[in-house]
């Protein structure tokens, strides 16, 4: 189940990485964190930065180039 | 010295230029790295300084083509098609995030710049080279802008 839902669809560098580390910061440990865009490079970006971050990549997805990324804290 | 492993994550730039498109660089470098897990600091000093002076963040000139303000009012334009964020949401995003701010103190004198006229709430502490060294001698990434 998603806890946190972040839409920053239309935004560009670095907008999406900030808003999914500000939307980690407040998610408790263990809920699910969804961030929906359409910046080509963050697609790429954030799964790295969860990497860096040491969270939890559950699921990339991408449609008609709006992607949806689902991290759990 | 050279040992990495020593080194913390951290990022400091120093933010010598004032021009409008350097700020946005040291910037988004900066929330890049704050969104990553890094700590970050921005060390103003020189014409850095006056993108503090109140009302003074968004008002620094193009670094080159700058034309008495057209050239800085055509990347303007094409900054806002492409969505950019503003300085402004920059910074806020960078405090937000924990980032700190640093204004030399040194060169506030060489510039003429008084304390009074900085924007206060956006300056966490103030300090010379040996703050800025304190800060860079533990930093992976260090940058001068």
């Amino acid at each position: 189940m998603v806890e946190l839902k972040i839409d920053v669809t239309g935004e560009t560098c670095p907008v999406p990485l900030v808003e999914m580390r500000k939307a980690l910061r407040k998610a408790s440990p263990g809920e699910i964190v969804e961030v929906v865009g359409t910046h080509p490079a963050s697609k790429k970006e954030i799964p790295m930065a969860v990497e860096a971050l040491g969270f939890e990549l559950v699921d990339v997805e991408e449609k008609d180039g709006v992607w949806k990324i689902k991290i759990r804290k | 010295m050279g040992d990495d492993s020593k080194k913390a994550d951290k990022s400091t730039i120093i933010i010598h230029s004032g021009d409008m498109d350097k700020i946005y660089s040291a910037l988004i470098v900066s929330n890049g790295a704050l969104s990553m897990g890094m700590e970050a600091s921005l060390f103003f000093t020189f014409w850095g300084l006056q993108r503090l002076q109140k009302g003074g963040l968004e008002k620094g000139p193009l670094s080159k083509m700058h034309f008495l303000g057209l050239g800085k009012w055509m990347i303007m334009g094409r900054m806002k098609k492409a969505n950019v964020a503003s300085l402004e949401r920059l910074l806020n995003d960078f405090r937000e995030l924990g980032g700190k701010v640093i204004a030399c103190e040194m060169t506030m004198e060489i510039m003429g710049i008084d304390k009074k006229d900085l924007n206060q709430d956006i300056i966490d502490e103030y300090g010379a080279v040996g703050t800025y060294v304190n800060e860079a001698r533990n930093s992976k990434i260090t940058l001068f802008i």
